[in-house]
């Protein structure tokens, strides 16, 4: 657990644009139509892909929306870690992961390029563009030690990459997501001695089978015309 | 030939994303072949050949997914549908397998999630991704799409059973991999476990008869039937049967997925397709085997160590979501460990008083172990404290949190008490110790 407060300073309104209303209504429509509060976490999402964090109007806005009290979506809004409730860096919001598969391949040292670029963790930038915050395992192990940066995963980084990446947002170019160690994903880099079979990608297995052990009569629906004819 | 399992029986064969992930490349490499027939074959048959084939769940606990399967109600009630909820909430430290799955095997899941919902009678699907999982969330939406496009799903689809497939995300919550917690959490709500009973299977989304399973036990689903439960069944010592993907991660030269077979030995895994422990098979101090909630075990353990449920079961681990963490001799293990306790502080949901408190207060303690400033009789204490939150709590991250700790101890405990003596030489008093503790 951890504690989660909403920031102090608010913005005076918040509005849904026309493109995330429309995203909105899409995940509405997912859940039966009675369940519709199923959609808040999707839509405190979107309010935060607009805005780069959730404040409290935008709360209000979501619990309207959804007939929710608003107390049931500010619950959720400070549950989920992945809800920023003050402002974060708006060029490059980076999220280090630190538990300990990362932490076994060098985190730590990662964490020391951020403080020097950066600063301290949960502290924008003065120029407001960079900010960074720990996160816990976020599911790449196998490419660690690795970072979220503004949704997308950077990955084998090492302190001298990661401190490029940072430099190319600076500079405002967009570096790929990925892996940095010239890896394509999870595969063991350079000496990948599984599926290597053409066959399995040549068609062979597209072509028609027979399933093993179907029951004797195929179906009882369909077979009816069958058995008395 | 490296390795034990041969390409011609590995189940996902685009793990490493090096082919087309879309429908084309699937159907060409076996998916969506003969679907039809097995829908047809009915429900009572899908769930005997997934009995059959010995599939244990691969989220972690390994229950039998075909005895799952068959919980659900015989008929569906009027007003009561049935859903099948798919776990992709992939976050135990160490897991990265269902990634790889959902993002260039897409195909795979959205067809297994059709069967799985035929033989549950079952005519909706969630698919709970990660909220982190932003890439493989857009990944999984397209190939849905292509999917509803080629009716293979959806209604009137070309395989006669009405299906509808979502995919819903989370927000950063690990609370959420239980069942009970996700489905709160795609309620709408705060991911806190609900008491069981009511199982998920009687009262779950909504109310209703809901299963839950994995990414991975889903998504082999497809290719089991349509080669058979016995070639599924061939892999693995008796009750440990398949193929599993294994996630190896820290301290071996090339961390990667693989597909093996069940039961593979763990220095065979190591050495064939991780390039072997960095510094060498000598080097080895520690692993733990199945994601971080199971305790690890020492490196002399692990010499002819087959990679199952039950061999680890019974050096009192577990092989969970086969996530091989390791460590080499250059590792810090109380640190290590201080770290994942933090990990069960920050994600536990506060929900019940042992795990909430506790989890914080063993971390407190893992720390100053982990610097020295403690007193050797705490160790006796924490240990303790392990087993009180231990069983009892809701759900099992109070477990997950106490066994890692109680794994430490179990094997490693001379290098604590070394590490508390060597902080307290030349520090006649050390000072605070205590009031820290009582804290």
């Amino acid at each position: 657990m951890s504690v989660r407060r909403l920031a102090k300073e608010q913005p005076a309104s918040f509005a849904f644009s026309a493109e995330s209303q429309a995203k909105a209504d899409w995940w509405k429509a997912k859940y039966p139509p009675a369940r519709k509060q199923s959609a808040v976490i999707p839509m405190l999402w979107l309010a935060q892909k607009q805005e780069g964090w959730v404040s409290e109007p935008a709360i209000q806005e979501i619990a309207r929306q959804l007939e929710m009290p608003v107390i049931r979506v500010l619950e959720v809004a400070t549950f989920y870690v992945m809800f920023q409730l003050q402002p974060v860096g708006k060029v490059a919001f980076v999220q280090l992961c630190g538990t300990t598969p990362c932490q076994l391949r060098g985190a730590e040292d990662l964490k020391k390029v951020l403080k020097a670029k950066i600063g301290d963790a949960n502290h924008v930038s003065a120029d407001g563009k960079f900010s960074w915050e720990e996160v816990e395992c976020l599911g790449a192990c196998c490419n660690a030690p690795m970072a979220a940066i503004n949704d997308y995963y950077y990955e084998d980084l090492t302190p001298e990459t990661l401190a490029q990446i940072l430099d190319d947002f600076a500079a405002g170019k967009a570096p790929k997501p990925g892996s940095y160690d010239g890896r394509g994903a999870s595969e063991p880099k350079g000496a990948i001695h599984t599926l290597t079979d053409p066959k399995l990608y040549d068609g062979s297995y597209a072509k028609k089978i027979k399933i093993p052990n179907l029951p004797e009569k195929p179906k009882a629906s369909k077979a009816k015309p069958e058995p008395t004819a | 030939m490296v390795g034990i399992l041969e390409d011609k029986d590995r189940i996902f064969t685009n793990l490493y994303g090096l082919h087309d992930w879309g429908l084309e490349g699937a159907k060409k490499r076996g998916c969506w072949n003969g679907t039809k027939d097995i829908l047809d074959a009915g429900r009572d048959w899908i769930i005997d050949n997934m009995k059959n084939s010995g599939l244990r769940g691969r989220g972690g606990a390994g229950f039998s997914t075909g005895l799952k399967w068959s919980f659900m109600p015989k008929e569906v009630k009027e007003g009561r549908p049935h859903y099948l909820v798919v776990n992709a909430d992939e976050s135990e430290p160490g897991t990265c397998k269902d990634r790889e799955i959902m993002r260039h095997d897409p195909h795979l899941l959205i067809e297994g999630c059709l069967i799985a919902s035929r033989a549950m009678l079952a005519h909706a699907c969630y698919i709970y991704i990660r909220g982190e999982y932003v890439f493989e969330r857009e990944r999984l939406e397209a190939a849905i799409k292509q999917a509803y496009e080629a009716k293979l799903i959806g209604k009137d689809n070309v395989h006669g059973w009405d299906f509808d497939l979502y995919v819903h995300h989370g927000a950063g919550a690990y609370i959420c991999g239980e069942e009970t917690a996700l489905l709160e959490s795609l309620e709408g709500k705060k991911g806190q476990p609900r008491l069981k009973p009511p199982f998920p299977a009687g009262a779950g989304l909504y109310g209703m008869p809901t299963t839950v399973n994995n990414v991975e036990s889903i998504a082999v689903a497809g290719t089991i039937l349509r080669r058979g439960a016995a070639w599924f069944a061939g892999f693995g010592r008796p009750n440990n049967a398949g193929t599993k993907l294994f996630c190896v991660s820290g301290h071996v030269n090339l961390p990667c997925n693989v597909e093996e077979a069940m039961s593979i030995p763990f220095r065979q895994l190591i050495e064939d397709h991780c390039g072997g422990v960095r510094g060498g098979w000598g080097n080895l101090k520690a692993v733990i085997p199945g994601g971080s909630s199971v305790p690890m075990i020492p490196a002399e353990q692990c010499e002819d160590l087959p990679m199952d449920f039950d061999a680890l079961r019974n050096l009192k681990s577990g092989l969970g979501t086969a996530a091989v963490i390791v460590m080499d001799k250059s590792t810090d293990l109380v640190r290590a460990i201080a770290r994942l306790s933090y990990f069960y502080k920050h994600e536990s949901c506060g929900q019940c008083t042992p795990c909430r408190e506790g989890t914080g207060w063993m971390w407190r303690v893992m720390e100053r172990m982990a610097t020295g400033e403690a007193d050797p009789k705490e160790i006796d204490t924490l240990l303790d404290v392990t087993t009180q939150v231990e069983g009892h709590t809701i759900c099992a991250l109070g477990d997950a949190a106490a066994w890692p700790i109680q794994g430490l101890f179990r094997h490693f405990r001379h290098e604590v008490e070394e590490r508390i003596a060597s902080y307290r030489a030349g520090r006649p008093h050390v000072q605070g110790a205590k009031l820290i503790a009582a804290e």
